[in-house]
Formats: structure tokens, sequence, C-alpha cells
């Protein structure tokens, strides 16, 4: 079966110490970074001391503000400031028109819009990276030195394009993603790990534009995800929205300009975020031309509008536990995440639906990105003792167009990841020597109503009868939760394959290019920094391979074998002072495969030895 | 790569080849096999050595997931004992069987267009009684090769009463929503 990776660069501090590893939320509304410091997982400050670093970013001709300063002057530039880009992130043209009224200039592109600035034009993807490379920053500053990698935290509920963008943001921001975590998921480690919890929970996560719900098990130190649903448009910007609406209607501001809907939305966030702790709240509005509006609105006025918003939250709630096989009476605990959670008739919907009170005692801004490090740690080989296992799922079946426009599904929502499926097409036509294939996601049954992945043709097919062709195509799923698909034509002996990437999808080369452009001196630092990372990997390739062949070499080695490790790495070893990176690469790439089998062996074994430890124990205890 | 993909589900997990199965003994080998395999163990090793915990983590859910659910185990346990059995191209179901099945898909859609959730409500309590029964089958006929064979009808029977629990789940979702 043909397996696809996306190489991650590794970039990694000299072994045998603690690796700098950190843990992203990268939201809606707010992005933070934290990480394990002496065994507990903390949010590092930004350059104001805050905790929380504003998700907008404003283009000016030839500067980029991220942060609070960008989210003060989005009345004032509402075209090139952009807030909320998480919303945009894999989404088309018909897609953000949803939103309403925004005051960006959108253009249109294969797969996902794309705004046009002062600054030229940007795709949400560079609007993220210019987030995270922020935080990158901000994070290596506190930290005094290089990352190793960072996990970046995604909802559940995002599709493949979704989390295809949020990997590539990353990459072009300079960091090495260690793995794609999902929100609830990350708040759960973060939660399990403070209580000490067992059981199955329920991760409520209410965020600034998405929502997601997570049913978990939690076993010692395993998280088991047992079903995942959501709705990646919902989200705290929606009350505002519904707020402003109402206002904008009460007085008379149809035709308010983009900056005067900026400024109502402001207030309508402050109004709301009032509500959570008092009955009545009221605002002044200052609109452009020195107009004054006395806004006001009532905890009652403000649920009544909403409440529709909130019953939406619900249904994914439902299907989710349907999906888990589970009732309400199952959930030992309810984890609320997200700021949108602290709206008082959110928590009574959820409260009254479960029927028992939430669990609120970490800072619902906080605890994704708290849950994110302590993963980023465990990943980075820091954690020593009890290990974390997470088992998370897709959240969305994945499928292929079949005759008639309809949606065959190939690997169904809530699969358990890493997954492969293989599914055996045929010719309809004799003689037909190519087949389209289109690659969706969701749970209709017609494609049109599917997202569309990616379309791909398979060519050279050798000329045979119809239905005689066996068209095997292969959907491979990733611990990110990211798609491969390969194609294969079997039985002619005739073998084509073809990796896709989703419709708007960077090829590795396109993000290395932009990834060099970030760089203010450009290319020189960007191949010292490409030269470094073939350097740290051959120096933790080398020493890996020494203490494999220190434990196991005497028993799953043979002499040949053996003597043909020790002269590849005879042949690596000066390289890394002094050859190119090219040469370094090539010469890791031989010493990895003069390895596998004996990777594999030693894998096999490792397997062998955890069950017969398992059987030992339970005959003990019997 | 020499990764041993010839061993079956059960070996795989050191559990002994019968349909009937310890599930917590299951649940206890997937993790262990999960804790040494998952990709997050390998985050920073060769690409050789991610490859491989791909394809083992893959294999282990594919295993784990096979084995857990009965109708999945069963028609696994009898093609490894070399009988298919034949759920595409086998459409001779008694009579009763298949007028039952059509009763109560007609049921499902009355009550999906009338909204009705207490009658979905029934028809699963009904559909997982039923259910319950053809796994008792199942496992007694599994329990003894002379029965093999007939399980292959039992396995046909659970494939139609796993349609109609997939129908009384969209119609459910079609009244939630």
């Amino acid at each position: 079966m043909a397996l696809m990776q996306i190489a991650e660069p590794g970039e990694s501090t000299a072994p045998h110490q603690h690796r700098l590893a950190v843990g992203i939320d990268l939201g809606t509304t707010n992005s933070l970074v934290a990480t394990v410091k002496s065994g507990a997982a903390e949010v590092l400050l930004n350059h104001d001391s805050q905790p929380l670093l504003p998700s907008v970013v404003r283009y000016l001709k030839d500067q980029t503000v991220v942060g609070a300063e960008a989210k003060a002057a989005q009345a004032i530039d509402p075209q090139n400031t952009i807030v909320s880009v998480k919303r945009f992130m894999g989404r088309g043209i018909a897609d953000v028109a949803k939103y309403g009224a925004l005051p960006y200039k959108f253009i249109d592109a294969p797969g996902m819009v794309k705004i046009e600035t002062t600054a030229g034009v940007k795709s949400p993807v560079d609007v993220s990276a210019d987030i995270l490379r922020v935080l990158r920053i901000q994070a290596e500053e506190a930290l005094a030195g290089e990352l190793v990698g960072a996990v970046i935290t995604v909802p559940a509920y995002f599709d493949d394009a979704q989390r295809q963008a949020t990997k590539d943001a990353a990459n072009i921001a300079g960091i090495n993603v260690l793995r794609l975590l999902n929100e609830p998921t990350a708040a759960a480690i973060a939660y399990g790990l403070d209580n000490e919890s067992k059981g199955t929970f329920a991760v409520f996560d209410l965020g600034g534009g998405t929502f997601d719900i997570s049913i978990l098990k939690l076993t010692k130190g395993v998280f088991e995800v047992l079903a995942t649903n959501g709705d990646s448009s919902l989200g705290g910007d929606d009350f505002d929205q519904a707020i402003g609406a109402h206002w904008r209607k009460q007085l008379g501001l149809a035709s308010a300009d983009h900056g005067d809907t900026r400024r109502l939305l402001m207030k309508a966030r402050e109004v709301k975020e009032m509500l959570t702790t008092q009955v009545n709240a009221e605002s002044t509005l200052k609109l452009s031309y020195g107009q004054e509006f006395k806004l006001r609105l009532s905890q009652d006025e403000f649920w009544a509008m909403t409440q529709a918003l909130v019953q939406r939250s619900l249904q994914p709630v439902k299907k989710a536990l349907r999906d888990a096989k589970l009732g309400v009476a199952d959930i030992d605990g309810i984890v609320m995440v997200g700021g949108a959670t602290r709206m008082l008739h959110v928590q009574r919907a959820v409260t009254e639906f479960f029927g028992k009170p939430t669990l609120n005692n970490l800072d619902p801004d906080k605890v994704v990105a708290l849950g994110a490090a302590i993963q980023a740690n465990a990943l980075a080989g820091n954690r020593t003792g009890e290990d974390l296992l997470l088992l998370d799922v897709i959240p969305l079946s994945l499928g292929l167009e079949t005759m008639g426009g309809l949606a065959e599904k190939v690997i169904p929502r809530n699969s358990t990841i890493p997954i492969a499926r293989a599914q055996e097409f045929t010719t309809y036509k004799d003689g037909q020597t190519a087949m389209a294939i289109h690659v969706v996601q969701g749970e209709r049954e017609l494609v049109k109503d599917c997202r569309s992945l990616a379309k791909f043709e398979l060519r050279g097919i050798p000329p045979m009868v119809a239905g005689a062709a066996r068209i095997q195509v292969t959907f491979q799923v990733d611990a990110d939760g990211l798609l491969s698909v390969a194609a294969r034509e079997t039985v002619s002996g005739v073998s084509t394959q073809i990796e896709v990437k989703p419709s708007y999808g960077l090829s590795d080369n396109e993000i290395a290019e932009m990834l060099k452009a970030s760089f203010s001196h450009a290319k020189d630092d960007a191949d010292a920094r490409v030269l470094s990372e073939e350097k740290v990997d051959a120096v933790r390739l080398i020493e890996a391979v020494q203490a494999a062949i220190k434990r196991d070499g005497d028993t799953l080695l043979d002499t040949a074998e053996r003597a043909e490790i020790l002269a590849a790495i005879a042949a690596l070893t000066p390289m890394i002072e002094t050859a190119d990176a090219r040469t370094i690469k090539a010469q890791v790439a031989e010493l990895s495969r003069t390895t596998e089998n004996f990777a594999a062996r030693r894998m096999d074994r490792s397997v062998a030895d955890a069950l017969k430890g398992k059987r030992v124990e339970d005959m003990q205890s019997l | 790569m020499t990764i041993d993909f010839t061993k079956n589900h059960f070996e795989l997990f050191h559990l002994p080849v019968s349909f009937q199965l310890d599930s917590a003994a299951l649940d206890r080998a997937y993790r262990e096999v999960q804790r040494e395999v998952h990709p997050d163990k390998f985050t920073l090793a060769t690409d050789a050595e991610k490859r491989l915990a791909a394809q083992w983590a893959t294999r282990a859910n594919e295993g784990y997931q096979t084995l857990k659910t009965p109708l999945n185990r069963g028609r696994y346990f009898l093609k490894m004992h070399g009988i298919e059995t034949e759920e595409e191209s086998n459409t001779a179901m008694p009579l009763p069987f298949l007028m039952q099945q059509m009763e109560w898909r007609e049921a499902v859609v009355d009550a999906r267009a009338a909204k009705d959730e207490a009658t979905l409500d029934a028809l699963a309590a009904q559909k997982q009684a039923d259910e319950k029964q053809l796994f008792t089958q199942l496992e007694n006929e599994l329990s003894q090769p002379s029965t093999f064979a007939a399980a292959r009808l039992t396995v046909r029977k659970l494939r139609f009463i796993e349609k109609l629990g997939e129908e009384i789940d969209d119609a459910y979702e079609a009244v939630i929503n």
C-alpha cells in the first residue's frame, strides 16, 4: 500500500536536553502560545504582557501589524485589518458570503478565497501565518532558544481543507508542526491531567467562530475520542452579529459603512461580555461622523434574540452522543471550553441538557493552549513517567464521487486515526484509459452537498473491456487527520499512483518559497537554516541508530546488515561538518534506508514484549 | 520492509481465535499496542520509523474495529475459515424475515415523515432486541465448525438489521434538525 507523508523539517536542539516545544491555540478571536516549564503548563505572555494575542492582522504598505494594535485599528481601516480569519481558512467565496456583510475585498480563488489589501493579495493562510510567526518569535524569545516544534490546535470539526490550510500556515511561519491537535482533545488533556479524571467526558467548545463537541473516554492516560461533531461556522461572533443586527434595526443604521459596522460589532461584544455578570448593560456608540447613540440591552432580550444560536449548538451534541452510542446519563463530566461558554444562557442550556453542572474550573480561554503544550512536551520526548496516548477520530466521512453524482463513503466519520481504506472501482466503457477521481468530505448523499477536496485523473489504464479494470483507490488519513489518496490499476500489473492535496493545495516547494520570502535577509538565512536542520537531523539519526544497535543489534541484526549500517554511519559522520545540505540529506536517506528492516523488527519486538508483559501481569492478578 | 502482515487480527492482539471474545482483554491489548506504535511516539524519529509507526497504528485500528463489533468479527471469523458471507451476491432470505424488515422500514419512513421520536425509540428498541437474539444465535453457530455454514445466513440477517439501524439513525437526525 502506498503511504504518503508530508515531510517535517526537523530542527532539534542537541539531544538529551530539554527540547523546547510549545502548544499554540490559533483562535478565531485570540491566539495563545503555552509551554511546559518545570512540569507545569503555562501560557507565555506576549509583548504587551498579555496572555492573549488578538487574532487580528493589519496590512500597511510596508508593515504588518499583529495583535492589539491591529485590533484597535479595525474601525478606521476595516478593509486592511483582517479579523476572524480562521473562518476563511479552506473556505471558498460562496462559504464566506454566508457570514454576512464583511468589509474585505474578496477574490475568488480555487478552493479558498483571497483578500486584497494595501500590501497585496493575502490568502487566509498568509494571514494566519503572520499571526503564527508572531507567536513563534514570542516563544523563542521567552524560552531563549529555537523551538523543536509546536502542536497547533484546530477545531475538531475542521475538514481536511481547513486542517491542511492550518498546517501550511504554520510551515510558512517557520514552525515545525509536531501534530495538529483537536481543540476539545487538547482541553481534555489539560483537565484530565489536572484532575486525574477517569470516565466519559463531553467537551463543549464554543469559540469565537467555531463550535465543537467531543465525547471522550479517559482511562489511565489514554484519551480515546468516541465521537465528535460540531459546526465550523458557529461561535461568539454570531452572537455579536445578532446584537449588532438588533441595534442597527432599532437605531435605523441600515446604511452604516464598514468602519461603523465594525464599531457597532465591537460595542456588541462589549455589551455581550457585560451581560455575563449583570442583568442590564449599556454603552455609547460614536460613529465616524460624530453622531452618538446610547446602546442598551438586557439579559432577557439578549437571551431571547440568540436562543436559536444556543439551540443550534445542541444539535451536534445529540448527534455526537448518538454516534458514541451513549445517553446523557453516561456522561460523567462536561468540560466547558472557549470564551463564548461564559455566556450564562449557554451554560444553562448545557447544564439542563446533561442534567448536571459543568466543569469550568480552568480558564476557558487558556485550557486549549495548556493542553496543547502538554502534548507538545510529550511529543518532543521531554515527558517521563506515565505516557499520554491520544486516540482521535476524523469528524466527517471521506468518500468518492460515483456515477450519478452520488458520494460513496470510503472512511466513515468518527473512525480512529491513523486509518487506511481501499476501495475498488472499475471502468464503464470499453477501452477506457483514464478515470476521474473526485474526493469529497461530508455526510450527505449527493456530491454537490459535500465539500469537494480534490479532483485528479488516473491515466494510463491499459485498454480493456468495460468492467475488467480494477482501480484500487486508497484513502489514508494520518495522525494529523490529513488525507492522502492514491489510485492504482491492479489487473494489468501496470500501476499508476498519484498523490493529492486539497484544491487550493500548496506544494512543498511553494511553502519553501514562501518561507524563504518571509526571512528578512531572504535566501542566505533560509539556506543557512536548511543546512542547520540537515545537520541536526544527521546527528540525531546517528545517535538514534547507535543506541538501537547497542540495545538490539546483537539479537536483531546479522553480520552483513550491521556492517552495512556501520558503513553508512561512517560515511555520514565526516559530512556533518564539511558537506552541503543536499549531500548530507542524501546520506541521511541512505543511512535511514539501511536501517529499515532493523526498525521494523524492533517495532515487532516492542509490540510482542508489551503484550507479553500484559499477559504475565494478568496471570499474576488471578 | 519486514513488517509482518500475515498475522490475523486475533494473533495481532494475542487473543485466542474464537468468535467469543473477552472485550476487556481486546481493549487492553489494543491500548498496549498503540502505546508502542502510535505515531505520537515517533514525531522526532526517522522517516522509516514514522512510516512504520503509521502502518502499525493503522493496522491496530483496523484490527480493533474488526474485532470490536460482533458483526464485523463474525464476518472476519468466517472468512478466516474460508467461508464467504456473500452479503452482496446472495439475496435469498426467508420470507417472514423479509416481510418483517419491510414492515419496520416502512414504519421508520413514516415516523421520519411525522417527526415521531417516540415511534423511533420503540423501533430502535425492537431492532436492538432482534439484534441481540441474532448475535446469540451467531455465537452458538460459530462455536462449532459443523454450523459455520449456517452462520452465513445469520450474518446476512444481521447486515439487514444493521442497515435498518442506519435508517433509524438517519431518521433521528432528520427529526432532530
